[in-house]
């Protein structure tokens, strides 16, 4: 059971970063905060340092990539557990694709290195203080950045496994 | 011990009362392709089916590969056997060019063959972008019979081979091609 409810989390937030983020969870249980970026390692270090909260793990990194979302092309999100309170928060910052830059969490997460690289390497996303933020996964080589969305699945122009081949 | 017991057929030649003649291509390449020393580069489920092939079952050493050679320097056959990543890429070029010639390349499965359903960004299209390849073997992942078929496609190239083909300029413009050190 979790001991720190929903209602909590959500005072804690209108207590301490009033205007500086969204309620998007909708009819999730999980609570979705959408927050501003530059308010994005102060918001986290007092998740993480607050006694009573103590979201002192991070359970993921991922990025995403909305081309149709104009100036917030590019999403981070991070999800957050209270070991001690058995609570998981998600939050989640946007980025113009033309200039994608986050502050980096690895100043408060040691994990928060390799998942920055792995987010870097997919979506292009520039971790603002990283130390060592180069490609984790791909060749080094790889010059795209290939979950986002103008990368094609497959190469256009490749013949071989076109239906002809195959009699159709 | 009863069976049958099949031993290779010599090659053809000039035969007489204590003599027998024929061309230094024929029995090189008879006692190369019988005693091939197999380097199994296996990286997904293609691996898994060579396993079975080496086993007592299939027994692969029935054709004369009995030593599986877990270094590249000491072998003649590179089975790649799996999907090959192009971060991976580099690696397998290396071993190759570690390997002493004469030396062959057999590409089992679709994947080292193709790129079999990996159509994607992360996976090599074949390892024949990377390095010369002698025989393909078709197949997701094919069967050991298939593999075994495989390797007696590359015994027939290897007896057929002439001596000077590793010296010829052919030759050398292939390994250029494919930037082989």
């Amino acid at each position: 059971m979790t001991s720190l409810s929903n209602e909590q989390i959500i005072n804690y937030f209108e207590t301490n970063f009033s205007g500086c983020y969204t309620l998007t969870s909708g009819n999730s249980d999980l609570l979705n905060f959408e927050v501003q970026t530059n308010q994005l390692y102060k918001i986290v270090s007092h998740l993480f340092h607050d006694e009573e909260l103590g979201f002192q793990f991070l359970t993921d990194i991922c990025g995403i990539h909305y081309p149709d979302q104009t100036d917030k092309e590019i999403g981070v999100i991070y999800h957050l557990h209270s070991m001690k309170n058995n609570a998981r928060i998600r939050l989640k910052v946007f980025v113009p694709i033309a200039k994608p830059d986050v502050p980096t969490l690895t100043g408060l997460y040691g994990s928060a290195n390799w998942m920055e690289r792995e987010t870097y390497d997919f979506f292009g996303v520039n971790f603002l203080g990283h130390p060592n933020l180069k490609r984790i996964l791909n060749m080094d080589e790889m010059v795209e950045f290939p979950l986002r969305k103008e990368f094609p699945l497959e190469d256009p122009t490749r013949l071989d496994k076109a239906d002809f081949q195959f009699g159709r | 011990m009863s069976g049958k017991i099949n031993i290779a057929e010599a090659p053809p030649g000039l035969e007489g009362l204590g003599f027998f003649a024929t061309t230094l291509d024929a029995v090189v390449g008879l006692g190369r392709k019988n005693s091939i020393w197999p380097l199994p580069f296996a990286t997904s489920c293609c691996g898994i089916e060579f396993m079975s092939t080496m086993s007592s079952h299939y027994d692969l050493a029935r054709f004369g590969s009995e030593r599986l050679s877990f270094t590249p320097r000491q072998s003649d056959l590179l089975m790649v056997m799996g999907t090959i990543a192009k971060k991976m890429g580099p690696v397998l070029r290396q071993v190759y060019e570690q390997m002493a010639e004469p030396k062959w390349v057999i590409a089992v499965g679709a994947c080292a063959s193709s790129g079999g359903i990996f159509d994607t960004y992360s996976v090599l299209q074949g390892i024949d972008k990377i390095i010369p390849v002698d025989v393909y073997v078709p197949g997701c992942p094919p069967r050991p019979e298939q593999i075994i078929d495989g390797v007696m496609r590359i015994q027939d190239l290897i007896g057929k081979e002439s001596l000077r083909r590793r010296n010829s300029a052919e030759y050398k413009e292939l390994m250029e091609k494919y930037l082989v050190k």
